[in-house]
Protein backbone atom coordinates (compact mmCIF):
# COMPACT_ATOMS: atom_id res chain seq x y z
CA UNK A 1 0.00 0.00 0.00
CA UNK A 2 2.88 2.37 0.73
CA UNK A 3 5.61 2.56 -1.80
CA UNK A 4 8.17 4.37 0.34
CA UNK A 5 9.18 4.30 3.98
CA UNK A 6 7.61 7.53 5.25
CA UNK A 7 7.21 9.02 8.72
CA UNK A 8 3.80 7.40 8.77
CA UNK A 9 5.34 4.01 8.25
CA UNK A 10 7.76 4.77 11.06
CA UNK A 11 4.92 5.61 13.48
CA UNK A 12 3.16 2.46 12.43
CA UNK A 13 6.29 0.39 12.94
CA UNK A 14 6.89 1.87 16.41
CA UNK A 15 3.29 1.18 17.46
CA UNK A 16 3.46 -2.39 16.22
CA UNK A 17 6.76 -3.09 17.97
CA UNK A 18 5.34 -1.72 21.22
CA UNK A 19 2.32 -3.97 20.79
CA UNK A 20 4.54 -6.96 20.04
CA UNK A 21 6.47 -6.35 23.25
CA UNK A 22 3.17 -6.26 25.12
CA UNK A 23 2.21 -9.55 23.45
CA UNK A 24 5.45 -11.10 24.66
CA UNK A 25 4.91 -10.10 28.32
CA UNK A 26 3.06 -13.29 29.33
CA UNK A 27 5.70 -15.47 27.65
CA UNK A 28 8.56 -13.56 29.26
CA UNK A 29 6.77 -13.72 32.61
CA UNK A 30 6.34 -17.48 32.23
CA UNK A 31 10.04 -18.02 31.60
CA UNK A 32 11.20 -15.47 34.16
CA UNK A 33 9.14 -16.76 37.07
CA UNK A 34 10.26 -20.33 36.37
CA UNK A 35 13.85 -19.20 36.96
CA UNK A 36 13.19 -17.60 40.36
CA UNK A 37 13.87 -19.20 43.69
CA UNK A 38 10.72 -20.50 45.35
CA UNK A 39 10.66 -17.93 48.15
CA UNK A 40 11.10 -15.02 45.76
CA UNK A 41 8.64 -12.18 46.38
CA UNK A 42 9.55 -10.06 43.37
CA UNK A 43 7.16 -9.23 40.55
CA UNK A 44 6.70 -11.46 37.50
CA UNK A 45 8.67 -9.11 35.30
CA UNK A 46 11.51 -8.31 37.72
CA UNK A 47 14.62 -10.38 37.07
CA UNK A 48 16.13 -12.17 40.07
CA UNK A 49 19.81 -12.83 40.14
CA UNK A 50 21.14 -15.47 40.01
CA UNK A 51 18.49 -17.45 38.11
CA UNK A 52 18.01 -21.04 39.27
CA UNK A 53 17.17 -24.25 37.44
CA UNK A 54 16.11 -26.04 40.65
CA UNK A 55 12.42 -25.67 39.82
CA UNK A 56 12.93 -27.53 36.59
CA UNK A 57 14.53 -30.54 38.23
CA UNK A 58 11.84 -30.62 40.90
CA UNK A 59 8.92 -30.13 38.48
CA UNK A 60 10.30 -32.79 36.16
CA UNK A 61 10.36 -35.33 38.99
CA UNK A 62 7.21 -34.40 40.86
CA UNK A 63 4.90 -33.95 37.88
CA UNK A 64 6.16 -37.15 36.16
CA UNK A 65 6.53 -35.03 33.06
CA UNK A 66 8.80 -37.49 31.26
CA UNK A 67 6.12 -40.14 30.95
CA UNK A 68 3.45 -37.55 30.18
CA UNK A 69 5.52 -36.01 27.37
CA UNK A 70 6.19 -39.48 25.93
CA UNK A 71 2.43 -40.13 25.90
CA UNK A 72 1.78 -36.76 24.27
CA UNK A 73 4.32 -37.61 21.57
CA UNK A 74 2.78 -41.06 21.00
CA UNK A 75 -0.79 -39.78 20.89
CA UNK A 76 0.04 -36.87 18.60
CA UNK A 77 2.22 -38.95 16.28
CA UNK A 78 -0.11 -41.91 15.86
CA UNK A 79 -3.22 -39.73 15.58
CA UNK A 80 -1.69 -37.52 12.89
CA UNK A 81 -0.44 -40.47 10.83
CA UNK A 82 -3.87 -42.14 10.94
CA UNK A 83 -5.66 -38.88 10.13
CA UNK A 84 -3.46 -38.36 7.07
CA UNK A 85 -3.82 -41.94 5.83
CA UNK A 86 -7.60 -42.13 6.29
CA UNK A 87 -8.55 -38.65 5.13
CA UNK A 88 -6.24 -38.59 2.08
CA UNK A 89 -7.59 -41.98 0.99
CA UNK A 90 -11.19 -40.93 1.56
CA UNK A 91 -10.71 -37.68 -0.32
CA UNK A 92 -9.54 -39.52 -3.45
CA UNK A 93 -12.91 -41.00 -4.50
CA UNK A 94 -14.76 -38.05 -2.96
CA UNK A 95 -12.93 -35.67 -5.29
CA UNK A 96 -12.70 -37.88 -8.37
CA UNK A 97 -16.01 -39.73 -8.52
CA UNK A 98 -18.70 -37.36 -9.67
CA UNK A 99 -21.67 -39.64 -9.05
CA UNK A 100 -24.31 -39.10 -6.39
CA UNK A 101 -23.02 -41.26 -3.56
CA UNK A 102 -19.74 -39.40 -3.50
CA UNK A 103 -21.42 -36.00 -3.13
CA UNK A 104 -23.73 -37.23 -0.38
CA UNK A 105 -20.86 -38.85 1.48
CA UNK A 106 -18.84 -35.64 1.27
CA UNK A 107 -21.73 -33.55 2.69
CA UNK A 108 -22.27 -36.18 5.38
CA UNK A 109 -18.66 -35.94 6.53
CA UNK A 110 -18.46 -32.15 6.32
CA UNK A 111 -21.63 -31.89 8.41
CA UNK A 112 -19.50 -33.12 11.29
CA UNK A 113 -17.81 -29.71 11.41
CA UNK A 114 -20.90 -28.24 13.04
CA UNK A 115 -21.47 -30.93 15.67
CA UNK A 116 -19.87 -30.03 19.01
CA UNK A 117 -18.00 -32.92 20.63
CA UNK A 118 -20.03 -32.42 23.81
CA UNK A 119 -23.09 -33.98 22.18
CA UNK A 120 -21.29 -37.28 21.65
CA UNK A 121 -19.47 -37.05 24.97
CA UNK A 122 -21.46 -39.30 27.29
CA UNK A 123 -22.47 -42.10 24.89
CA UNK A 124 -18.88 -42.22 23.66
CA UNK A 125 -17.58 -42.29 27.22
CA UNK A 126 -19.91 -45.20 28.04
CA UNK A 127 -18.79 -47.06 24.90
CA UNK A 128 -15.10 -46.59 25.68
CA UNK A 129 -15.72 -47.75 29.22
CA UNK A 130 -17.55 -50.85 28.01
CA UNK A 131 -14.71 -51.61 25.61
CA UNK A 132 -12.24 -51.31 28.50
CA UNK A 133 -10.41 -48.42 26.82
CA UNK A 134 -10.57 -45.92 29.70
CA UNK A 135 -7.03 -45.03 30.68
CA UNK A 136 -5.69 -46.34 27.37
CA UNK A 137 -3.99 -44.06 24.87
CA UNK A 138 -6.04 -45.71 22.12
CA UNK A 139 -9.26 -44.13 23.35
CA UNK A 140 -7.77 -40.66 22.92
CA UNK A 141 -6.16 -41.56 19.58
CA UNK A 142 -9.44 -42.91 18.18
CA UNK A 143 -11.33 -39.83 19.36
CA UNK A 144 -8.76 -37.47 17.85
CA UNK A 145 -8.90 -39.28 14.53
CA UNK A 146 -12.71 -39.29 14.42
CA UNK A 147 -13.11 -35.68 15.48
CA UNK A 148 -10.47 -34.34 13.10
CA UNK A 149 -11.74 -36.37 10.16
CA UNK A 150 -14.30 -33.87 8.78
CA UNK A 151 -11.87 -30.99 8.54
CA UNK A 152 -8.98 -33.04 7.15
CA UNK A 153 -11.18 -34.77 4.56
CA UNK A 154 -12.50 -31.33 3.59
CA UNK A 155 -8.99 -29.93 3.06
CA UNK A 156 -7.81 -32.93 1.03
CA UNK A 157 -10.93 -33.06 -1.11
CA UNK A 158 -10.86 -29.36 -1.97
CA UNK A 159 -7.18 -29.63 -2.88
CA UNK A 160 -7.66 -32.76 -5.00
CA UNK A 161 -10.49 -31.19 -6.98
CA UNK A 162 -8.05 -28.54 -8.20
CA UNK A 163 -5.36 -31.09 -9.08
CA UNK A 164 -5.15 -31.99 -12.78
CA UNK A 165 -5.76 -35.60 -13.81
CA UNK A 166 -2.75 -35.90 -16.13
CA UNK A 167 -0.47 -37.75 -13.73
CA UNK A 168 -3.10 -40.29 -12.77
CA UNK A 169 -3.93 -40.85 -16.43
CA UNK A 170 -0.27 -41.48 -17.14
CA UNK A 171 -0.09 -43.92 -14.23
CA UNK A 172 -3.20 -45.64 -15.55
CA UNK A 173 -1.65 -46.03 -19.01
CA UNK A 174 1.46 -47.45 -17.38
CA UNK A 175 -0.74 -50.13 -15.85
CA UNK A 176 -0.91 -48.92 -12.25
CA UNK A 177 -3.77 -50.27 -10.16
CA UNK A 178 -5.83 -47.77 -8.15
CA UNK A 179 -4.04 -48.41 -4.86
CA UNK A 180 -0.60 -48.22 -6.46
CA UNK A 181 -1.40 -45.11 -8.42
CA UNK A 182 -2.74 -43.49 -5.24
CA UNK A 183 0.34 -44.34 -3.18
CA UNK A 184 3.01 -43.62 -5.78
CA UNK A 185 1.42 -40.82 -7.81
CA UNK A 186 -1.47 -39.05 -6.09
CA UNK A 187 -0.32 -38.96 -2.47
CA UNK A 188 3.06 -37.35 -3.26
CA UNK A 189 1.22 -34.66 -5.22
CA UNK A 190 -0.82 -33.87 -2.10
CA UNK A 191 2.29 -32.73 -0.21
CA UNK A 192 1.30 -29.09 0.30
CA UNK A 193 -2.06 -29.96 1.82
CA UNK A 194 -0.54 -32.82 3.82
CA UNK A 195 1.75 -30.21 5.40
CA UNK A 196 -1.25 -28.11 6.39
CA UNK A 197 -3.08 -31.14 7.81
CA UNK A 198 0.00 -32.15 9.82
CA UNK A 199 0.46 -28.66 11.26
CA UNK A 200 -3.16 -27.98 12.19
CA UNK A 201 -3.62 -31.40 13.78
CA UNK A 202 -0.29 -31.50 15.58
CA UNK A 203 -0.90 -28.17 17.31
CA UNK A 204 -4.50 -29.06 18.10
CA UNK A 205 -3.85 -32.57 19.41
CA UNK A 206 -0.71 -31.70 21.40
CA UNK A 207 -2.59 -28.91 23.19
CA UNK A 208 -5.85 -30.82 23.65
CA UNK A 209 -6.93 -30.95 27.28
CA UNK A 210 -10.56 -32.04 27.53
CA UNK A 211 -10.41 -35.50 25.92
CA UNK A 212 -7.25 -36.72 27.68
CA UNK A 213 -8.51 -35.28 30.98
CA UNK A 214 -11.64 -37.36 30.65
CA UNK A 215 -10.18 -40.58 29.32
CA UNK A 216 -6.72 -40.58 30.89
CA UNK A 217 -7.20 -38.45 34.02
CA UNK A 218 -6.44 -40.43 37.16
CA UNK A 219 -4.66 -43.18 35.20
CA UNK A 220 -0.90 -43.60 34.88
CA UNK A 221 -1.13 -42.66 31.20
CA UNK A 222 -1.55 -38.90 31.17
CA UNK A 223 -0.56 -36.33 28.59
CA UNK A 224 1.43 -33.17 29.24
CA UNK A 225 -1.60 -30.84 29.74
CA UNK A 226 -3.36 -33.32 32.04
CA UNK A 227 -0.19 -33.84 34.10
CA UNK A 228 0.14 -30.06 34.39
CA UNK A 229 -3.49 -29.74 35.50
CA UNK A 230 -2.93 -32.22 38.32
CA UNK A 231 0.42 -30.69 39.20
CA UNK A 232 -0.99 -27.17 39.50
CA UNK A 233 -3.84 -28.18 41.79
CA UNK A 234 -1.31 -30.01 43.97
CA UNK A 235 1.18 -27.16 44.29
CA UNK A 236 -1.22 -24.20 44.35
CA UNK A 237 0.54 -20.84 44.44
CA UNK A 238 4.08 -22.26 44.36
CA UNK A 239 4.38 -20.32 41.14
CA UNK A 240 8.10 -20.76 40.33
CA UNK A 241 7.71 -24.53 40.57
CA UNK A 242 4.44 -24.54 38.61
CA UNK A 243 5.87 -22.31 35.91
CA UNK A 244 8.90 -24.56 35.44
CA UNK A 245 6.46 -27.42 34.81
CA UNK A 246 4.50 -25.25 32.38
CA UNK A 247 7.66 -24.34 30.46
CA UNK A 248 8.73 -27.99 30.18
CA UNK A 249 5.28 -28.96 28.89
CA UNK A 250 5.25 -26.33 26.13
CA UNK A 251 8.89 -26.55 25.00
CA UNK A 252 8.22 -29.21 22.32
CA UNK A 253 5.38 -27.32 20.62
CA UNK A 254 7.18 -23.95 20.84
CA UNK A 255 10.40 -25.43 19.43
CA UNK A 256 8.41 -26.83 16.51
CA UNK A 257 6.76 -23.45 16.04
CA UNK A 258 9.91 -21.35 16.00
CA UNK A 259 11.68 -23.85 13.73
CA UNK A 260 8.83 -24.02 11.20
CA UNK A 261 7.08 -20.68 11.84
CA UNK A 262 6.94 -19.68 8.19
CA UNK A 263 5.19 -22.89 7.12
CA UNK A 264 2.98 -22.96 10.20
CA UNK A 265 1.65 -19.45 9.66
CA UNK A 266 1.07 -20.23 5.97
CA UNK A 267 -0.52 -23.57 6.82
CA UNK A 268 -3.01 -22.03 9.20
CA UNK A 269 -3.96 -19.31 6.73
CA UNK A 270 -4.09 -21.62 3.70
CA UNK A 271 -5.92 -24.40 5.49
CA UNK A 272 -8.66 -22.16 6.72
CA UNK A 273 -9.10 -20.18 3.55
CA UNK A 274 -10.16 -23.48 1.93
CA UNK B 1 -23.77 -40.39 -20.23
CA UNK B 2 -23.66 -42.33 -23.49
CA UNK B 3 -22.51 -40.71 -26.69
CA UNK B 4 -25.43 -40.76 -29.15
CA UNK B 5 -24.87 -39.62 -32.75
CA UNK B 6 -21.14 -39.85 -32.29
CA UNK B 7 -20.60 -39.73 -36.01
CA UNK B 8 -22.41 -36.41 -36.41
CA UNK B 9 -20.77 -34.70 -33.42
CA UNK B 10 -18.55 -31.81 -34.50
CA UNK B 11 -14.84 -32.47 -33.86
CA UNK B 12 -14.48 -29.98 -31.00
CA UNK B 13 -17.48 -31.35 -29.13
CA UNK B 14 -16.27 -34.87 -29.74
CA UNK B 15 -12.90 -34.04 -28.28
CA UNK B 16 -14.57 -32.60 -25.19
CA UNK B 17 -16.74 -35.68 -24.91
CA UNK B 18 -13.72 -37.97 -25.15
CA UNK B 19 -11.94 -35.93 -22.48
CA UNK B 20 -15.07 -36.22 -20.37
CA UNK B 21 -15.12 -39.95 -20.87
CA UNK B 22 -11.47 -40.35 -19.89
CA UNK B 23 -12.11 -38.21 -16.85
CA UNK B 24 -14.97 -40.42 -15.78
CA UNK B 25 -12.94 -43.52 -16.44
CA UNK B 26 -10.15 -42.27 -14.21
CA UNK B 27 -12.76 -41.28 -11.64
CA UNK B 28 -13.99 -44.86 -11.55
CA UNK B 29 -10.41 -45.91 -10.83
CA UNK B 30 -10.65 -44.13 -7.45
CA UNK B 31 -12.43 -47.02 -5.70
CA UNK B 32 -15.31 -46.36 -3.36
CA UNK B 33 -13.81 -48.49 -0.58
CA UNK B 34 -11.09 -45.87 -0.05
CA UNK B 35 -13.60 -43.96 2.09
CA UNK B 36 -14.32 -46.93 4.35
CA UNK B 37 -11.67 -46.40 7.10
CA UNK B 38 -12.48 -42.68 7.42
CA UNK B 39 -16.22 -43.23 7.47
CA UNK B 40 -15.93 -46.09 9.97
CA UNK B 41 -14.02 -43.98 12.51
CA UNK B 42 -16.25 -40.96 11.85
CA UNK B 43 -19.41 -43.03 12.41
CA UNK B 44 -18.01 -44.65 15.55
CA UNK B 45 -16.63 -41.49 17.16
CA UNK B 46 -18.93 -38.71 15.93
CA UNK B 47 -22.16 -39.78 14.28
CA UNK B 48 -23.45 -42.70 16.34
CA UNK B 49 -22.64 -41.20 19.77
CA UNK B 50 -24.07 -37.80 18.72
CA UNK B 51 -27.33 -39.36 17.57
CA UNK B 52 -27.42 -41.42 20.77
CA UNK B 53 -26.75 -38.29 22.80
CA UNK B 54 -29.71 -36.54 21.20
CA UNK B 55 -31.98 -39.56 21.77
CA UNK B 56 -30.82 -40.23 25.33
CA UNK B 57 -31.61 -36.62 26.28
CA UNK B 58 -35.29 -37.70 26.34
CA UNK B 59 -34.58 -40.59 28.70
CA UNK B 60 -33.31 -41.13 32.24
CA UNK B 61 -30.24 -43.04 30.97
CA UNK B 62 -27.50 -42.50 33.52
CA UNK B 63 -24.64 -44.30 31.82
CA UNK B 64 -24.01 -46.73 34.68
CA UNK B 65 -27.06 -48.96 34.64
CA UNK B 66 -27.87 -50.55 31.30
CA UNK B 67 -31.62 -49.77 31.21
CA UNK B 68 -33.44 -46.51 30.57
CA UNK B 69 -36.98 -45.23 30.13
CA UNK B 70 -38.47 -42.28 28.31
CA UNK B 71 -39.00 -39.14 30.37
CA UNK B 72 -39.97 -36.73 27.59
CA UNK B 73 -38.79 -33.17 28.17
CA UNK B 74 -38.06 -33.59 31.88
CA UNK B 75 -34.30 -33.21 31.44
CA UNK B 76 -34.76 -30.00 29.48
CA UNK B 77 -37.13 -28.67 32.14
CA UNK B 78 -34.42 -29.44 34.71
CA UNK B 79 -31.79 -27.62 32.66
CA UNK B 80 -33.84 -24.46 32.26
CA UNK B 81 -34.93 -24.52 35.90
CA UNK B 82 -31.31 -24.74 37.03
CA UNK B 83 -29.66 -21.50 38.01
CA UNK B 84 -26.10 -22.65 37.17
CA UNK B 85 -27.12 -23.87 33.73
CA UNK B 86 -28.94 -20.60 32.96
CA UNK B 87 -25.94 -18.59 34.15
CA UNK B 88 -23.66 -20.79 32.08
CA UNK B 89 -25.78 -20.22 28.99
CA UNK B 90 -25.72 -16.43 29.44
CA UNK B 91 -21.99 -16.42 30.27
CA UNK B 92 -21.17 -18.52 27.23
CA UNK B 93 -23.11 -16.24 24.88
CA UNK B 94 -21.52 -13.12 26.41
CA UNK B 95 -18.04 -14.62 26.27
CA UNK B 96 -18.43 -15.83 22.69
CA UNK B 97 -19.86 -12.49 21.51
CA UNK B 98 -17.24 -10.37 23.27
CA UNK B 99 -14.34 -12.57 22.18
CA UNK B 100 -15.59 -12.67 18.57
CA UNK B 101 -15.92 -8.88 18.28
CA UNK B 102 -12.68 -7.94 20.03
CA UNK B 103 -10.58 -10.71 18.51
CA UNK B 104 -11.68 -9.81 14.99
CA UNK B 105 -11.06 -6.09 15.43
CA UNK B 106 -7.62 -6.71 16.95
CA UNK B 107 -6.82 -9.40 14.38
CA UNK B 108 -7.78 -7.16 11.48
CA UNK B 109 -5.75 -4.23 12.82
CA UNK B 110 -2.73 -6.48 13.33
CA UNK B 111 -3.13 -7.85 9.81
CA UNK B 112 -3.30 -4.34 8.33
CA UNK B 113 -0.20 -3.44 10.35
CA UNK B 114 1.94 -6.40 9.36
CA UNK B 115 0.77 -6.22 5.75
CA UNK B 116 2.26 -2.73 5.35
CA UNK B 117 5.80 -1.79 4.49
CA UNK B 118 7.12 -1.85 8.07
CA UNK B 119 10.58 -3.41 8.09
CA UNK B 120 9.96 -5.80 10.98
CA UNK B 121 6.78 -7.25 9.48
CA UNK B 122 7.99 -10.85 9.24
CA UNK B 123 9.25 -10.89 12.83
CA UNK B 124 6.03 -9.20 14.02
CA UNK B 125 3.92 -11.91 12.38
CA UNK B 126 5.91 -14.60 14.20
CA UNK B 127 5.45 -12.85 17.56
CA UNK B 128 1.74 -12.09 17.20
CA UNK B 129 1.08 -15.67 16.13
CA UNK B 130 3.18 -17.37 18.83
CA UNK B 131 0.40 -17.51 21.48
CA UNK B 132 -1.79 -19.49 19.04
CA UNK B 133 0.42 -22.56 19.34
CA UNK B 134 0.78 -22.29 23.12
CA UNK B 135 -1.26 -24.87 25.07
CA UNK B 136 -4.49 -23.03 26.04
CA UNK B 137 -4.43 -24.54 29.52
CA UNK B 138 -0.88 -23.26 30.09
CA UNK B 139 -1.74 -19.82 28.71
CA UNK B 140 -4.68 -19.74 31.12
CA UNK B 141 -2.40 -20.43 34.09
CA UNK B 142 0.07 -17.74 33.06
CA UNK B 143 -2.73 -15.20 32.78
CA UNK B 144 -4.28 -16.14 36.10
CA UNK B 145 -0.89 -15.36 37.63
CA UNK B 146 -0.57 -12.03 35.80
CA UNK B 147 -4.13 -11.05 36.81
CA UNK B 148 -3.78 -12.06 40.47
CA UNK B 149 -4.03 -9.29 43.12
CA UNK B 150 -0.25 -8.85 43.23
CA UNK B 151 0.29 -9.82 39.60
CA UNK B 152 1.96 -7.92 36.81
CA UNK B 153 -1.24 -6.30 35.54
CA UNK B 154 -1.95 -4.63 38.87
CA UNK B 155 1.75 -3.74 39.31
CA UNK B 156 1.66 -2.02 35.94
CA UNK B 157 -1.52 -0.10 36.83
CA UNK B 158 0.04 1.09 40.09
CA UNK B 159 3.23 2.06 38.31
CA UNK B 160 1.41 4.41 35.94
CA UNK B 161 -0.71 5.94 38.70
CA UNK B 162 -3.89 4.01 37.99
CA UNK B 163 -3.60 2.08 41.27
CA UNK B 164 -7.29 2.66 42.02
CA UNK B 165 -8.19 0.36 39.13
CA UNK B 166 -6.05 -2.45 40.50
CA UNK B 167 -8.04 -5.33 41.93
CA UNK B 168 -8.56 -9.06 41.95
CA UNK B 169 -9.67 -9.41 38.34
CA UNK B 170 -10.50 -13.10 38.50
CA UNK B 171 -11.95 -12.97 42.01
CA UNK B 172 -14.49 -10.26 41.15
CA UNK B 173 -17.68 -11.66 39.54
CA UNK B 174 -18.05 -8.44 37.51
CA UNK B 175 -14.66 -8.67 35.82
CA UNK B 176 -13.77 -12.37 35.81
CA UNK B 177 -15.55 -13.22 32.55
CA UNK B 178 -13.99 -10.27 30.72
CA UNK B 179 -10.56 -11.14 32.10
CA UNK B 180 -10.99 -14.52 30.42
CA UNK B 181 -12.09 -12.79 27.21
CA UNK B 182 -8.88 -10.71 27.36
CA UNK B 183 -6.82 -13.89 27.64
CA UNK B 184 -8.65 -15.49 24.71
CA UNK B 185 -8.11 -12.40 22.56
CA UNK B 186 -4.40 -12.36 23.45
CA UNK B 187 -4.08 -16.03 22.59
CA UNK B 188 -6.03 -16.13 19.33
CA UNK B 189 -5.79 -12.65 17.80
CA UNK B 190 -2.83 -13.99 15.82
CA UNK B 191 -5.09 -16.66 14.35
CA UNK B 192 -7.52 -14.04 13.04
CA UNK B 193 -4.58 -11.94 11.89
CA UNK B 194 -3.20 -14.72 9.72
CA UNK B 195 -6.55 -15.34 8.01
CA UNK B 196 -7.07 -11.60 7.40
CA UNK B 197 -3.51 -11.35 6.14
CA UNK B 198 -4.17 -14.09 3.60
CA UNK B 199 -7.30 -12.18 2.55
CA UNK B 200 -5.42 -8.89 2.24
CA UNK B 201 -2.68 -10.46 0.14
CA UNK B 202 -5.27 -11.81 -2.27
CA UNK B 203 -6.43 -8.26 -3.08
CA UNK B 204 -4.84 -7.24 -6.40
CA UNK B 205 -2.70 -4.13 -6.02
CA UNK B 206 -4.23 -2.68 -9.22
CA UNK B 207 -7.57 -2.32 -7.43
CA UNK B 208 -5.96 -0.27 -4.66
CA UNK B 209 -3.96 1.80 -7.13
CA UNK B 210 -7.13 2.53 -9.09
CA UNK B 211 -8.84 3.70 -5.90
CA UNK B 212 -5.87 5.94 -5.09
CA UNK B 213 -5.96 7.45 -8.57
CA UNK B 214 -9.67 8.12 -8.11
CA UNK B 215 -8.68 10.16 -5.07
CA UNK B 216 -9.81 7.81 -2.29
CA UNK B 217 -8.26 8.48 1.12
CA UNK B 218 -6.93 5.74 3.36
CA UNK B 219 -10.21 5.35 5.26
CA UNK B 220 -12.53 5.30 2.28
CA UNK B 221 -10.16 2.93 0.50
CA UNK B 222 -10.44 0.62 3.49
CA UNK B 223 -14.23 0.99 3.82
CA UNK B 224 -15.14 0.72 0.15
CA UNK B 225 -12.42 -1.45 -1.37
CA UNK B 226 -10.56 -3.53 1.22
CA UNK B 227 -13.37 -4.48 3.58
CA UNK B 228 -15.81 -5.78 0.92
CA UNK B 229 -13.01 -7.88 -0.59
CA UNK B 230 -12.27 -9.33 2.85
CA UNK B 231 -15.80 -10.67 3.21
CA UNK B 232 -14.68 -14.30 2.92
CA UNK B 233 -12.05 -13.89 5.63
CA UNK B 234 -14.59 -12.17 7.90
CA UNK B 235 -17.05 -15.06 7.48
CA UNK B 236 -14.42 -17.69 8.33
CA UNK B 237 -13.04 -15.71 11.26
CA UNK B 238 -16.42 -14.94 12.81
CA UNK B 239 -17.52 -18.55 12.44
CA UNK B 240 -14.33 -19.90 14.02
CA UNK B 241 -14.37 -17.40 16.92
CA UNK B 242 -18.04 -17.96 17.61
CA UNK B 243 -17.87 -21.76 17.63
CA UNK B 244 -14.61 -21.71 19.61
CA UNK B 245 -16.09 -19.30 22.15
CA UNK B 246 -19.28 -21.33 22.53
CA UNK B 247 -17.21 -24.42 23.33
CA UNK B 248 -14.83 -22.65 25.74
CA UNK B 249 -13.48 -24.98 28.43
CA UNK B 250 -9.70 -24.99 28.87
CA UNK B 251 -9.03 -21.40 29.84
CA UNK B 252 -11.96 -21.28 32.25
CA UNK B 253 -10.73 -24.41 34.01
CA UNK B 254 -7.24 -22.92 34.30
CA UNK B 255 -8.21 -19.37 35.29
CA UNK B 256 -11.29 -19.60 37.50
CA UNK B 257 -12.67 -23.14 37.47
CA UNK B 258 -16.06 -21.51 36.78
CA UNK B 259 -16.07 -19.17 39.76
CA UNK B 260 -16.37 -16.94 41.63
CA UNK B 261 -19.81 -18.43 42.25
CA UNK B 262 -21.06 -19.19 38.76
CA UNK B 263 -19.67 -15.98 37.24
CA UNK B 264 -17.52 -17.75 34.62
CA UNK B 265 -19.25 -21.10 34.36
CA UNK B 266 -19.67 -21.99 30.67
CA UNK B 267 -21.85 -24.62 29.01
CA UNK B 268 -18.83 -26.89 28.57
CA UNK B 269 -17.67 -26.64 32.18
CA UNK B 270 -21.24 -27.25 33.38
CA UNK B 271 -21.64 -30.31 31.15
CA UNK B 272 -18.34 -31.67 32.44
CA UNK B 273 -19.10 -31.03 36.11
CA UNK B 274 -22.69 -32.23 36.09
CA UNK B 275 -21.69 -35.49 34.41
CA UNK B 276 -18.37 -36.31 36.03
CA UNK B 277 -18.53 -34.63 39.44
CA UNK B 278 -22.25 -34.92 40.16
CA UNK B 279 -22.97 -38.03 38.09
CA UNK B 280 -26.10 -36.41 36.63
CA UNK B 281 -25.90 -37.81 33.08
CA UNK B 282 -29.46 -36.90 31.99
CA UNK B 283 -28.98 -33.25 32.95
CA UNK B 284 -25.57 -33.08 31.28
CA UNK B 285 -26.73 -34.67 28.06
CA UNK B 286 -29.75 -32.36 27.75
CA UNK B 287 -27.46 -29.38 28.24
CA UNK B 288 -25.21 -30.72 25.46
CA UNK B 289 -28.21 -30.81 23.12
CA UNK B 290 -29.09 -27.22 24.08
CA UNK B 291 -25.49 -26.25 23.26
CA UNK B 292 -25.68 -27.96 19.87
CA UNK B 293 -28.90 -26.13 19.06
CA UNK B 294 -27.38 -22.77 20.08
CA UNK B 295 -24.35 -23.38 17.85
CA UNK B 296 -26.50 -24.51 14.93
CA UNK B 297 -28.85 -21.51 15.23
CA UNK B 298 -26.04 -18.96 15.50
CA UNK B 299 -24.12 -20.58 12.64
CA UNK B 300 -27.31 -20.54 10.57
CA UNK B 301 -27.98 -16.86 11.31
CA UNK B 302 -24.43 -15.93 10.43
CA UNK B 303 -24.60 -17.95 7.22
CA UNK B 304 -27.86 -16.21 6.19
CA UNK B 305 -26.49 -12.75 6.94
CA UNK B 306 -23.28 -13.25 5.00
CA UNK B 307 -25.10 -14.91 2.07
CA UNK B 308 -27.35 -11.88 1.72
CA UNK B 309 -24.39 -9.56 1.97
CA UNK B 310 -22.43 -11.25 -0.79
CA UNK B 311 -25.36 -11.61 -3.20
Amino acid sequence: MYARYTWRTLTREATLILLALLFLVPLVGLLNVSLKSQDSQTSALAFDFPPTLDNYAQAWNQASLGAALANSFAITGISVVLIIAFSAMAAYPLARVTRGWSRYTFSFVIGGLLIPGQLALLPLYATMRDLGLLGSLWSVILINVGQQMPFSVFLYTMFLRELPLDYEEAALLDGCGPLRSFVTVVFPLLRPVTGTVVILNTVGIWNEFFTPLLYLGGSDNTTAPVAIYGFVSQYVSQWPLIFAGLVISVIPILVVYFALQKHIIKGFAGGLKG
Amino acid sequence: MALPHATTTPPVAREAAVAGRTRRKVGVRAPWWFVVPAIAVYLFIVVVPSVNGALFSFTDWNGLRPGWSLVGLDNYAAVFADRTARDALVNTLLLAAAATVVQNVVGLLLALGVNSMVKSRYLLRVIFFAPVVLTPLVAGYVWSFLLSPNGAVNDALRAVGLGTLAHDWLGDPDTALYAIVAEIVWQFAGYSMVIYLAGLQAIPSEVLEAATIDGAGAWSKFRRVVLPLLNGAVVINVMLCLIGGLKQFDQVMAMTGGGPGTATETISTTIYKSAFSLGDFPFSIALAVVMTVVIAVLAGIQFRLTQRKSS
